[in-house]
């Protein structure tokens, strides 16, 4: 559906986007991930025909970007970053300006309105101003704009940024239940956000592409070995002898003691970190339980999308979490957190 | 064209919902009615005055209320067009929905045609405000309604033009104010350079009197048509768009 190659962004000064190359099949969802400034609007600019490339292809549709225009911006939604909207229009009277600027034909168009507005939610405000609207109401009368023509792609730039947590979920809801009449491509540099809603992600830095895979291969791709996070309290258990014991067993590559999470009723707290290929799960709490300790908590630590995306964009550690700290004070509230069971791979990125 | 349409629907639109077209109608009405009734007063005073020196010919009512009128009027019209102009791209920019305009299938003629044509619509009104004081006239007078058809065909032109050039000043710049003082200097450069009309003598004189818009009015005023006057309007207004489509183009690989 979409196919990009070799594309170059160059600007006055620097090189935004820098011989890219990838393609998206029909009906998938597919997360543009990225720190800020690594071309991610741009390489949507260039596909939405706001921007020519510099070099290189861009095709939607199996139409050209530079030679048609025209039919690649009739086959294409587009919702930049801030939604493109009209403070003093009301919102029925925007859809069905931007109707009738897709092409819409006037005869279907009351019908077309009605029914993008309510699978976008904005049917109770249709006769509001668009100033008096709340964020997350801007944001879904901007995501039915870039559906009223029924486009075959949809191009999302930061869809769910500076919405509050429960927009952020209704967005996400929204975004994916479009998925399958429409191809999408959303950027967004929240990387849980990737995890919940694409099958697959590319992921770009300083204006090179570094990954495009599935979710699930780029994280089983980059853990080879198993993380298991141990705690372990009882008498007689202390630090040093609990280590041994556990480095003791087969498999076991590294055993980390973290003294900052020991409780004050004895509690230990260990990483366990396997060889390659090792499952050790069950050979631990055996040791553990045969040693007379108790056995309080004993799981796998994912290696979540923050540390591919640190391994692959090769970022400094300090950027990445700041970054994740804002991932979480903006994004994911405590309460998603709490109630998707993957809870921990969100944090494992804040604790190392 | 339907496009066309869409445009100028939904600019003239958010005119009349932002104070902008009432505050400029309402000066408009006021400055002109102003000078209406002081052309008015005056000309009733000299002719009584002359009628009681004995004097037999009569005096015209086009040549010393309206043509005057209409004088007054292409001048103000160079310090209202600016205020009508100045938003129509700066506040896409400055929103970001121009990136919804051009990433939309429409030529970028059709933005541009749409957004003028509004303009001039809304131009067209405020001049609709001034033919209540001329249609007074006909009361009380005898007026020659080809002169002042002549006349507002030329301030249509004069203004088409104003506005052409108004709409390039708008998208070069995202801030609404920069590109209202901006339209306003040029509009005021304009009007300046019709003193130089006074030294025609010399070549660089005459270049700049023929370049000045104010020049090229003064014989719709009389009610004469001239081609060349129409032909410099209807350049300019080309030049002017022209310019805004260049400047709309540059704007993507400036970005």
């Amino acid at each position: 559906m979409i196919k990009v190659e070799g594309l170059t962004k160059r600007y006055a000064r620097h090189v935004a986007v820098d011989g890219i190359s990838f393609e998206v099949e029909k009906g998938q969802i597919v997360g543009f991930l990225g720190p800020n400034g690594a071309g991610k609007t741009t390489t949507m600019r260039v596909l939405t025909c706001f921007l020519p490339p510099t070099g290189g292809s861009a095709n939607v549709a199996g139409f050209d970007v530079v030679e048609q225009p025209m039919e690649v911006k009739r086959r294409i939604g587009y919702l930049p970053e801030t939604p493109p909207l009209y403070p003093d229009m009301e919102v029925g009277e925007y859809l069905d300006f931007v109707g009738r600027l897709k092409g819409i034909p006037s005869a279907n168009l009351a019908a077309r309105i009605d029914e993008v507005a309510e699978r976008c939610a904005v049917g109770d405000v249709k006769n509001k101003l668009i100033a008096k609207l709340s964020k997350g109401y801007r944001q879904r009368v901007g995501l039915a704009q870039a559906i009223i023509h029924n486009p075959d792609v949809l191009i999302l730039d930061e869809p769910t940024s500076g919405l509050d947590p429960q927009q952020i979920i209704e967005t996400r809801d929204l975004i994916k239940s479009l998925a399958g009449d429409h191809t999408i491509i959303l950027s967004t540099h929240i990387l849980p956000e990737v995890e919940q809603i694409c099958e697959r992600v590319i992921i770009i830095a300083r204006g090179k592409l570094v990954a495009t895979d599935s979710v699930a291969n780029l994280t089983s791709r980059l853990r080879g070995s198993e993380t298991v996070s141990v705690e372990v309290t009882g008498a007689g258990a202390d630090a040093a002898g609990v280590q041994k014991k556990l480095e003791a067993i087969a498999g076991v590559s590294r055993v980390s003691h973290k003294d900052g999470r020991d409780g004050h009723d004895g509690l230990l707290s260990f990483i366990v970190e396997s060889q390659e290929g090792q499952h050790i799960r069950p050979q631990l709490a055996r040791a553990i339980v045969e040693s007379g300790w108790n056995l309080n908590e004993l799981h796998a630590v994912g290696l979540s999308l923050e540390e591919i995306f640190l391994e692959l964009t090769g970022a400094p550690k300090q950027d990445v979490i700041s970054a994740h700290a804002t991932t979480i004070s903006t994004s994911v509230s405590e309460a998603e957190s709490a109630a998707s069971d993957d809870a921990t791979t969100g944090h494992a990125g804040g604790e190392k | 064209m339907s496009n066309t349409i869409t445009i100028w629907r939904k600019e003239l639109q958010s005119y009349f919902r932002s104070p902008i077209a009432y505050g400029v109608m309402a000066f408009f009405a006021l400055i002109t009615g102003y000078f209406f009734y002081v052309g008015v007063v005056y000309f009733v005073r000299a002719s009584v005055q002359s009628s009681m020196m004995g004097q037999s010919q009569p005096m015209s009512v086009n040549e010393s209320v309206i043509r005057p009128l209409l004088g007054n009027v292409s001048v103000i019209g160079l310090f209202l067009i600016p205020m009508i102009t100045m938003r129509l791209f700066a506040e896409e920019k400055r929103s970001g929905t121009i990136e919804l305009l051009v990433t939309s299938p429409i030529k970028d003629l059709a933005i541009i045609m749409g957004k003028w044509l509004a303009a001039l619509t809304l131009y067209a009104a405020m001049l609709g405000l001034s033919l209540i004081s001329m249609v007074t006239l006909f009361f009380y007078g005898k007026p020659d309604v080809r002169p002042m058809v002549a006349g507002y065909l030329g301030l249509l032109l004069l203004g088409g033009a104003l506005l052409s050039i108004g709409t390039f000043i708008s998208t070069l710049t995202k801030n609404q104010i920069v590109a209202g003082v901006a339209g306003f200097s040029v509009c005021l450069m304009l009007w300046v350079l019709d003193w130089m009309s006074s030294f025609q003598d010399s070549v660089s004189g005459k270049i700049l009197s023929y370049l000045s818009v104010l020049q090229h009015f003064d014989s719709f005023s009389k009610g004469v048509i001239d081609s060349r006057d129409v032909i410099y309007y209807l350049s300019a207004i080309f030049i002017g768009l022209f310019l805004t489509a260049r400047s709309l183009e540059s704007m993507r690989w400036r970005a």
